[in-house]
């Protein structure tokens, strides 16, 4: 190699990690708050590294607030979404890509409109609805406005037409029902893009924020996210940040863990919304 | 091939496929239709008529106001500053996060040692939850005991005021959200480069094309679409920001934080005026439709 090369390699390697650093820092910063103790952390000669490391935040957090009860109301929240929307949006998007249907191409549209329509917009209409059917502070609240995604029919749709037909007419020729096609032949040919609208919908809901805040009052039945806000409230008085950084990395280091492994397809599902324009 | 294909046709007639497809289609569609219709579109007609009627969400009573409601709203002085709140922080963090994410995304668009191990740390923020950022850097941003204003007091620089000033909060928010989301754009623009020939360039390199000229020439022209799909939908995006306002501000200091959805939501569930936010968040429909209509404007131009 030239030294020309070698010195372009060296600059653009330490650009990389000086960006990586960037980007780390902040969660490194977390996890060294969280394990100090709150003397360590109000002194103006802070030490940057906790001497000695402090772990009794960690269980001090988890008796604080009801931490335990968030992560299963995040669970059970999010895994409900994420399977009703896999099932409703590969159901719609067969229909759209499949079958013959009177005004598909119209009905598809409208979902293409809803698709634009935020949640803030509908949000206060949405309240006065639950509390009529009396569901706050239930997970029929928190799961029941968001069964349906209407991206989610939109990408297994692009996904379905490419799977060719002579597939699904083999299977027609031996008296197969157009429902048993979808179950047993365009599914199971539809894994990774299944699991990358399972996945988008999954770290979607699991990091929502506004309706869980909206309709619970209960701690209860307050998500991850809802709890650690009103944590954080709590801390504004009495300035226990060490404690608060304790119960953010239990809050977010399991689910990055699980969305890392699974990072594959939460990137190709962001990358075919570009491509998809 | 033909006559198999065929023979369905002949054994029953299409009439009866037709049939069995509708059938099938109904059951299909059915659930999607229906959580559509109650959960989106009856709330937007519900919505639509809540705007034009006076209702504090406790009272039985609930009267016909026509267009108080909006012609009270453009005389408060609040949902104006709230607005330019919205636009400032979405001028702000639009056109440097997509700056920043072309800079990343050029950065990873090549062979490198270690390539997944940086975009998966330049990706760790997107998948993380608005709220946990926002505790976390605002402990960053703490005025006393934050790390930055730590390590510029070392540097002998006196603190920033980053979240108690009214003149610093709302850039503080600005560049904590560009940090956060800068990786999501990374890979969308990866994808628009990927799909870039490598012939171009190498026909460009043999015509003796230096870098810029490669960029400028090349890159650029390819990645206009996913660029403004970028732009775009992050504006339509950053228009809506409330997570990292209520966690971090609270929309203060002086309402400088308090963006036009926090104002909503405070309208709606803190003073309960269900008709006067019913109307800011029709407000708010009615600019992120005009946003939407002008990206598949833009979008079908390109194409």
């Amino acid at each position: 190699m030239k030294p020309a090369k070698i010195a372009k390699k060296t600059v653009l390697y330490c650009v990389l990690l000086i960006l990586a650093f960037i980007f780390l820092f902040p969660f490194l910063w977390m996890i060294l708050s969280a394990l100090k103790t709150d003397q360590q952390i109000f002194s103006y000669s802070a030490k940057f590294l906790p001497d000695p490391a402090n772990w009794k935040n960690f269980i001090e957090a988890w008796q604080y607030i009801p931490l335990g009860q968030y992560y299963l109301n995040s669970i059970i929240v999010s895994g409900i979404i994420t399977i009703s929307q896999v099932i409703t949006s590969a159901m719609a998007a067969y229909v759209f890509a499949k079958l013959y249907f009177p005004y598909k191409n119209a009905i598809f549209l409208m979902f293409l409109g809803i698709m634009m329509i935020p949640t803030q917009v509908t949000i206060i209409p949405l309240f006065i609805l639950i509390r009529k059917l009396n569901l706050i502070d239930t997970y029929a609240a928190l799961i029941l406005p968001f069964m349906a995604y209407p991206y989610g029919a939109f990408l297994l749709r692009q996904f379905f037409m490419t799977i060719p037909v002579d597939l699904e007419d083999a299977a027609r020729i031996d008296g197969c029902s157009r429902f048993w096609i979808l179950t047993k032949i365009i599914m199971p040919l539809s894994k990774p893009a299944i699991m990358t609208l399972a996945m988008l919908s999954f770290m979607w809901s699991w990091n929502s924020f506004l309706w869980p805040l909206v309709v619970t009052n209960n701690m209860k039945r307050y998500t991850l996210q809802v709890g650690l806000a009103m944590l954080r409230s709590e801390v504004s008085m009495s300035g226990n940040w060490s404690l608060l950084m304790a119960a953010t990395v239990i809050t977010i280091v399991p689910v990055l863990i699980f969305l890392l492994l699974t990072q594959k397809y939460i990137i190709k599902g962001i990358s075919l919304t570009g491509l998809k324009s | 091939m033909k006559r198999i294909k065929n023979q369905p046709s002949q054994r029953v007639p299409l009439s009866a496929l037709k049939r069995e497809d509708i059938h099938t289609g109904l059951i299909c569609l059915l659930p999607s239709l229906i959580l559509i219709g109650v959960f989106t579109l009856y709330p937007i007609a519900h919505s639509l008529f809540l705007s034009f009627h006076k209702w504090s969400i406790l009272s039985p009573e609930k009267p016909f106001v026509g267009f108080d409601n909006y012609i009270k709203m453009f005389r408060t002085g609040e949902f104006w500053l709230t607005l330019k709140n919205t636009a400032l922080y979405t001028l702000g963090v639009v056109p440097v996060g997509a700056a920043a994410s072309l800079a990343l995304a050029l950065l990873l668009n090549r062979k490198l040692f270690c390539s997944g191990f940086f975009r998966t740390t330049y990706f760790l923020p997107v998948i993380t939850s608005t709220i946990a950022i926002s505790i976390v850097w605002l402990w960053l941003y703490d005025d006393n005991n934050g790390l930055f204003n730590i390590v510029l007091r070392r540097f002998g620089i006196s603190g920033i005021p980053w979240l108690v000033s009214s003149k610093y909060a709302l850039v503080s928010i600005m560049l904590m959200t560009i940090w956060k989301n800068a990786g999501y754009h990374m890979i969308i623009l990866l994808a628009g480069l990927q799909s870039i020939p490598d012939t171009y360039y190498e026909a460009a390199d043999m015509d003796g094309a230096n870098a810029w000229q490669k960029f400028r020439y090349i890159t650029w022209p390819h990645i206009i679409p996913a660029m403004l799909f970028v732009l775009i939908t992050n504006t339509i995006f950053t228009f809506q920001a409330f997570g990292q306002i209520y966690t971090m501000t609270g929309g203060g200091p002086a309402k400088s934080t308090s963006v036009i959805v926090y104002y909503l939501y405070q309208r709606a569930f803190e003073a309960r005026e269900m008709g006067y936010a019913s109307a800011v968040s029709w407000v708010i429909f009615i600019i992120l439709f005009i946003l939407t209509a002008l990206q598949l404007k833009i979008a079908k131009r390109n194409n």
